[in-house]
């Protein structure tokens, strides 16, 4: 039944009962879906563009008020996450690292700890873990803060005094994220992989330090620096896209805030994991 | 109150070159700034002479608010023209749009500040960003600015410990860190107390004449209000808006359109214009 509501999920429970059909139902809420899925990467795309092109066309302007802005969102997206990284980077290395260390010296596959280490810390979990507590700590309050200001006019008080609201409220964001969940992304690895001998040194693992070092420099590769550089900075990108999208692109009001942020973390979710199934194409490929 | 007509516009030092007008409005058709797909005002024709001082008066919900910022150039007219001075002002922030924009300034009704920034770095962000001032020439003009709204004992306070007449002052300080040649003020007298009432009323006057903060040059005013009597013998062209239509007190139809009780007391006993019978 087509009940003509824009969403399909806000009617009462007791509507179910009065529905004709259940596969119709399904139709309904999968092309609802596939609709809003296409409109949203519609508006994400053509923000991301804005942003991008406003990036560059006032590269030279105001200087002096953007670029504390970008140090100010760096520190906020990179220095103070740092006690936390350190702290999963910690618990990174006992679950992972300490266990799989331990358990390929007992099976005697030691050649391949390098591999196994390169594979899934620094390529996988460590960008993905990143950037997934730099969009619960940041990204969410990237949304209240952008929705709130808009909803009580504060952007169009900026586009008044003629101050473009992508250059000041975005542009430094998308800097800011970028960069501090790639310069995160780099003390989570090194945190995780020093603290995972560390646990596996305290189970009594026999695998010197220099052997353990040696094999992971020996599996890592060129390539891997750049895509890691790269695949951090993207996720920062699209974090802060999306999120910035969600709480300035459409007018809200006070009490939509928090279902824009709910959107904009689902959303930045699927998008980085996406963004890192691409990452693996990549990795076989090259 | 000495009502001047339409033609006999003072003519102020700082009109632009290329237009006798210094904000124009053509058959224009005024979208809602919460829904720009509802009609608010139509068929909107205002001519503003550099110099004058206007106050538009209109009820709760009759677009003021919608009307000024289209005004200030933050919504395109759904139909028609916004020119400043002669130029058209449309949406973006390039160049050359930019230097037409910055020639007006908005105080919104409630100051609509900054919450995250100081009651300073409110009023020292456009200069900042559009002037390339050494920081401490920057911190003068501010605290000058401050002075003149009285707060400059409180400059490092953040907006959310100042109440609301307090803010929309600030606002004002901050719509005039750039000079800007003409002022619109949205709603300026609505809460506030008789004192608050004759602050605003004197500024507005000293800025029409031409204040020392602007370098002396008399700026172009228009305003927004609830209630029109306040503004007797400080305004200079009074205009209503009434379903849908912008209506310059001077205009015979505005007298024929007030038709109710409101209208007719505020246009025929305190302006000074004779309704005319149906």
């Amino acid at each position: 039944m087509d009940n003509g509501t824009a969403s399909g999920f806000d009617e009462p429970e007791t509507s179910l009962l009065w529905r004709s059909s259940l596969p119709r139902s399904y139709l309904n809420f999968f092309g609802r879906r596939i609709i809003r899925f296409f409109h949203a990467l519609h508006g994400l795309g053509a923000f991301a563009l804005i942003t991008l092109g406003v990036s560059f066309s006032k590269f030279r302007v105001a200087g002096h008020v953007i670029r504390p802005l970008i140090f100010a969102h760096l520190a906020r997206s990179g220095l103070r996450l740092l006690p936390m990284i350190i702290f999963l980077a910690v618990a990174l290395g006992l679950v992972v690292i300490g266990q799989t260390v331990s358990l390929l010296t007992r099976v005697g596959a030691q050649q391949f700890l390098g591999t196994v280490m390169v594979t899934v810390v620094v390529r996988e979990l460590g960008p993905l873990l990143t950037a997934l507590v730099v969009l619960s700590r940041i990204g969410t309050a990237n949304v209240i803060e952008l929705g709130t200001a808009r909803a009580l006019g504060e952007v169009e008080a900026l586009e008044v005094l003629g101050i473009d609201p992508v250059h000041y409220l975005v542009v430094p964001r998308v800097i800011g994220m970028a960069l501090g969940i790639f310069s995160l992304t780099i003390y989570l690895l090194l945190g995780a992989l020093a603290s995972g001998y560390l646990w596996a040194f305290i189970q009594d693992v026999p695998l010197m330090p220099g052997d353990y070092f040696r094999q992971l420099a020996g599996a890592l590769r060129g390539l891997d620096f750049v895509l890691l550089a790269v695949k951090t900075c993207s996720f920062g990108v699209i974090i802060a896209v999306v999120t910035c999208y969600y709480g300035l692109a459409q007018p809200l009001r006070l009490e939509e805030v928090s279902r824009a942020t709910i959107r904009a973390v689902a959303q930045s979710v699927t998008a980085c994991v996406l963004l890192d199934a691409l990452f693996i194409i990549v990795y076989l490929l090259a | 109150m000495e009502y001047l007509p339409h033609e006999q516009k003072p003519k102020a030092a700082n009109a632009g070159p290329s237009s006798p007008w210094a904000l124009e409005m053509i058959d224009a058709k005024i979208g809602s700034l919460k829904d720009s797909a509802q009609v608010v005002l139509e068929h909107v024709n205002w001519a503003v002479a550099p110099g004058d001082y206007w106050v538009i008066g209109g009820l709760r919900a009759s677009g003021k608010s919608d009307f000024i910022a289209t005004a200030a150039g933050l919504m395109r007219p759904l139909e028609g023209m916004l020119r400043v001075f002669g130029q058209e002002l449309s949406a973006g922030f390039e160049e050359e749009q930019l230097q037409t924009r910055l020639l007006i300034g908005l105080v919104f009704d409630g100051g609509r500040l900054f919450n995250h920034l100081t009651l300073a770095e409110n009023v020292l962000l456009p200069i900042r960003y559009h002037q390339r001032l050494p920081l401490q020439e920057g911190l003068e003009k501010t605290e000058a600015l401050l002075k003149l709204i009285g707060l400059a004992d409180r400059a490092t306070t953040t907006p959310g410990t100042l109440g609301h007449n307090w803010q929309q002052r600030v606002g004002l300080a901050r719509a005039l860190a750039l000079k800007p040649r003409i002022l619109l003020l949205d709603n300026p007298l609505v809460g506030l107390d008789p004192r608050d009432v004759s602050w605003w009323l004197d500024i507005s006057d000293q800025l029409s004449a031409g204040h020392p903060i602007v370098d002396g040059h008399p700026m172009t005013l228009a305003a927004t209000a609830d209630d029109l009597r306040p503004w007797k013998g400080h305004a200079r062209q009074f205009a209503i808006l009434k379903g849908k239509s912008f209506l310059p007190v001077n205009d015979p139809n505005v007298a024929v359109a007030a038709d109710d009780a409101w209208l007719h007391q505020l246009l025929g006993v305190e302006l000074g214009v004779e309704p005319i019978k149906k």
